[in-house]
């Protein structure tokens, strides 16, 4: 895919609300996303999964589904020529299960056909003979070691306590709760697809696959294969979103060994139903929290104790620990804390990366608990909030300083300055589509109550404990127009809007054009953690600096000028005086300039045993206010306005802004009224569009906005990722509105209709 | 399973039919008859616009109209389709002139990772026929067959109520 964005006008810069540059492919169907990739001769590939939980593999045999006409190759893990497993942090998820499955839906074999259909006839033949054996599925007895371990690493991931301050403190205010987050799924759009095709010989291989992060993908995949690095080559397939679930390796290994394996093409497509036991999930969570306070709402002390579901195998779990035990005052200033957290192996399904990462279990318990307090010490919450705001200067738990930009009590302020909706219950036109449950299950609108509810999150951003995060971006800039080149897995965000908006207002052109995103330049690291503006928008201006650099040096060498007087004005050089003047593209005729940049944000640290140290780099926060009418005979709920004020440091395209604002919310919302993997004993019960509820234009009200733009002096652009805030406070806010509304306590998301009514 | 079970479930892949798609006759060959609409038109007439994404109808990615009426391709059996007319994303607008909806989901940020979008499209075309002035409510109920997991719908709205007026603005001239 090469995309040109080709108007001629100064419009484009960086500001602007420009449109998407891939906007036109994507409406009219064109664009290809990796599903939408086929090869001549191609076959189909697809995977067996385990259907228990937890058991021993006592045979396979895949010869009856090799007489099965049209099937070409079965692989197992005999057949893996390299690393028998992989993984992001830890490497302990086998490519193929050999001697125990330890979740509903580990890959166990893969077939290659030549039509879907016999894949599945195929998977169906072949006979794996289990010993079933009992499950660990409780978090807990992970912890406590009365499950034997059920993987060689240990039951228990990571273990972190973070101690801060005088941990005997107290206040004459004490607060505490016990909190639960169900299993959140990514349920991005595009299922999981890829297109190996291999080389004459078999010693390399091209794979388009939608995927978050290539680089990382094919340092894995080449491990497994046993393959050099770079005789795997990636490029990335048409993304329908992300949000964290493409991150791990899912299909990649597998389509390249079947490739590999027949010589041939190979396309493996997910269903939805393989989607949501084949990607990670947000992890489940139970958290203990306790505040000590003053009697006029002062934090002095909090508490907590953090248990996050890894599942099966290992994937980010750690980072999404440390995420989510840093987190746990929030955005408030406390000086003293005690924190324990697990993150723990179970047989449940394997949880990693979604949006929030860690951030949105720990802002669920820590806002849940500001409410408390603010009913405890008799203030309004919005006050306590304020009270307690964080400022540059405060130190974390951690130790950390925050430093820079911290605008906390103005998120606040303006989220509550924003205006309330004005519509009654049902809306002036008495319309039964906005009752709670629309036309058909609701009461009528005389029981209906409204509730207000307000949170407020921090987020770190990019990478943390101490990782190399960096990325690469090459610019070439001849005759006028800016070439772009990166790996950077443009997912539905729109990086690939803003790259063109930094080569623009950097080199003064009109005219950029976007090379190929594959391994054909350096990583650009994942497109996960708010990461991507800051991180490859610095690399894309880096690069785009340097290039101009040489451009003002050729332009000031043969014009007798000197190079450090020259600036660029809309589409001329310029020199300060302002005699000089020429068009970027009269300059660079005849002329090519190059440069490739690696950017790399300011050094972390690792935590201590006690849980200090800078680990993370930077922050972004956001103030969320919801209003919700909830009906309570039936527990139904609806979500009328969300307010929030956002610190985005600087709006590099306020449309994509209000995008990726709108869209965290929408999914903050589903968290919090209707979105849960349910997993009974190690089963999924709702691995489907039908039973697991995402929010419909019906579901996701109008959202007013407020963005709060204070550059962050370290950030390249002053932009700071807008992604995940959106989706952290969000959830508490609507659960606080429906506390409000029925005047009860609520402590687990999603909150259903049994939670309204108390049935249970 | 027995060796002789085997190979009694071999695919049949020997259907002919003939599907009449955006105004054009595409002959089916050898195709199995299990196979849906969805499926034959990315996989075998190559039009790959319309998009699979929960195979349940749930989420309206694979939207197109068969007879006028809107539908989710993955729920309709192709050889059921025979002799009616199959309208696809691919036939809304020539490739670079897109429709006034096209047009106005990118000028709204519509479109994030625009997998929902092709079928978003056909389901607001359809639904601007039959109803030219919807309000936001009609709108969300309309369209509420169609799932978006990265917009949260605000512009999606948004566009397809600039198409409305864009229109009635038309008339009124």
């Amino acid at each position: 895919m090469s995309i040109t964005a080709g108007e001629r006008t100064r419009f484009g810069r960086l500001g602007d609300s420009i449109t998407r540059p891939d906007g036109g492919a994507k409406v009219q169907g064109t664009f290809a996303f990796s599903s939408d990739l086929g090869a001549d001769n191609a076959l189909w590939g697809a995977t067996l999964r385990s259907p228990h939980p937890y058991a021993r593999i006592v045979s396979i045999d895949v010869s009856p589904a090799y007489r099965i006409s049209g099937v070409e190759a079965i692989i197992t893990a005999e057949d893996v020529p390299g690393e028998l497993t992989y993984g992001l942090i830890s490497q302990d998820q086998p490519v193929f299960a050999s001697e125990f499955v330890r979740f509903v839906g580990e890959p166990i074999a893969a077939v290659a056909a030549d039509h879907p259909e016999t894949c599945r006839r195929a998977l169906e033949a072949i006979i794996v003979v289990y010993e079933v054996l009992e499950p660990l599925t409780d978090p807990e007895r992970a912890i406590d070691g009365s499950h034997p371990p059920i993987h060689p690493d240990g039951n228990v991931i990571r273990h972190q306590r973070i101690v801060c301050g005088d941990v005997d403190a107290t206040g004459a205010v004490v607060v505490e709760g016990n909190y639960e987050i169900g299993m959140q799924d990514q349920a991005f759009l595009g299922l999981e697809a890829a297109l190996a095709t291999p080389d004459p010989g078999g010693a390399g291989i091209d794979l388009h696959v939608a995927t978050q992060w290539l680089h990382e993908d094919q340092k894995q995949i080449a491990a497994c294969l046993g393959l050099p690095v770079d005789s795997i080559r990636l490029t990335l397939g048409g993304v329908g979103g992300a949000f964290g679930a493409r991150e791990d390796i899912s299909l990649q290994v597998h389509t390249c060994l079947l490739a590999l394996r027949t010589g041939r093409p190979v396309r493996i497509h997910y269903s939805r139903a393989e989607s949501f036991l084949g990607h990670v999930h947000r992890h489940p969570a139970r958290i203990w929290m306790r505040h000590h306070a003053t009697a006029d709402g002062r934090i002095v002390k909090v508490e907590a104790r953090m248990v996050f579901d890894g599942g099966a195998y290992a994937s980010t779990s750690s980072a999404v620990l440390i995420n989510g035990i840093t987190h746990t005052q929030g955005p408030y200033k406390c000086a003293n804390a005690i924190v324990d957290g697990y993150a723990v192996r179970t047989n449940n399904l394997p949880c990693g990366a979604m949006r929030g990462f860690g951030v949105v279990q720990a802002c669920f318990a820590h806002e849940s608990q500001m409410d408390k307090l603010a009913v405890a010490c008799g203030i309004d919450p919005i006050e306590l909030r304020l009270l307690n705001a964080m400022e540059i200067g405060d130190k974390l738990i951690t130790g950390q300083i925050i430093e820079n930009v911290a605008p906390v009590a103005r998120c606040i302020r303006e989220t509550a300055a924003l205006p309330l909706p004005d519509e009654p219950v049902g809306g002036h036109d008495g319309n039964v589509m906005r009752l709670p449950g629309g036309a058909g299950r609701t009461a009528d609108s005389g029981h209906i109550r409204r509730g207000i509810g307000f949170a407020v999150s921090i987020k770190n951003l990019m990478y943390s404990e101490g990782f190399d995060d960096y990325s690469t971006a090459r610019c070439r800039l001849a005759d006028g127009i800016a070439t772009l080149k990166f790996a950077t897995s443009e997912v539905g965000q729109g990086f690939v809007t803003i790259a063109g908006q930094i080569a623009r207002s950097v080199l003064g052109v009109d005219d950029v054009v976007l090379d190929p995103i594959d391994t054909g330049v350096g990583s650009a690291g994942s497109t996960s953690a708010s990461r991507q503006t800051w991180m490859s928008g610095g690399a894309v201006n880096a690069a785009c600096h340097k290039v101009r650099g040489l451009m003002f040096d050729a332009v000031a060498s043969s014009h007798g000028l000197d190079a450090s007087d020259l600036s660029i004005e809309g589409a001329d050089i310029v020199d300060s005086v302002g005699v000089f003047r020429i068009s970027v593209a009269e300059a660079t005729a005849g002329l090519a300039f190059d440069e490739t940049v690696e950017y790399r944000h300011t050094p972390t640290e690792d935590l201590d045993e006690n849980g200090q140290g800078n680990c993370h780099t930077a922050f972004a926060f956001v103030a969320h206010r919801a209003v919700v009418d909830v009906d309570p005979e039936l527990g139904l709920v609806k979500v009328i306005q969300i307010a929030t004020a956002q610190d985005v440091g600087r709006a590099l395209n306020p449309l994509s802004v209000r995008g990726q604002i709108e869209g965290g919310i929408a999914q903050g919302l589903g968290l919090a009224v209707m979105e849960e993997i349910i997993m009974t004993n190690g089963r999924v019960r709702n691995a489907s569009f039908t039973d697991y509820l995402l929010p419909t234009f019906l579901d996701m009200p109008d959202v007013v906005i407020s963005l709060i733009e204070e550059p962050d002096p370290i950030a390249p652009l002053g932009a700071k990722g807008v992604g995940e805030p959106p989706t952290i406070s969000s959830t508490p806010a609507i659960v606080a509105a429906i506390r409000d509304a029925i005047g009860r306590p609520i402590d687990r998301v999603p909150v259903r209709p049994t939670d309204i009514v108390a049935l249970v | 399973m027995s060796d002789q079970l085997a190979a009694a479930t071999v695919v049949g892949l020997d259907e002919h039919y003939r599907l009449h798609v955006n105004g054009t006759d595409h002959d089916v060959r050898d195709a199995w008859v299990g196979e849906s609409l969805l499926y034959v038109l990315r996989e075998r007439l190559g039009l790959t616009g319309s998009k699979g994404a929960c195979e349940q109808g749930e989420c309206g990615s694979c939207s197109v109209l068969v007879d006028g009426e809107l539908v989710c391709s993955c729920l309709v059996m192709a050889a059921s389709a025979i002799g009616q007319p199959i309208l696809t994303i691919e036939g809304i607008a020539p490739v670079g002139s897109p429709s006034d909806v096209q047009q106005a989901f990118v000028d709204a940020g519509a479109v994030q990772c625009g997998f929902c979008t092709p079928g978003l499209i056909m389901a607001t075309h359809n639904l601007l026929e039959r109803s030219p002035d919807p309000d936001v409510v009609e709108i969300r109920e309309e369209l509420s067959g169609n799932v978006c997991r990265c917009t949260g719908y605000g512009r999606i709205i948004d566009a397809v109520q600039r198409v409305s007026i864009a229109r009635r603005a038309e008339a009124a001239e």
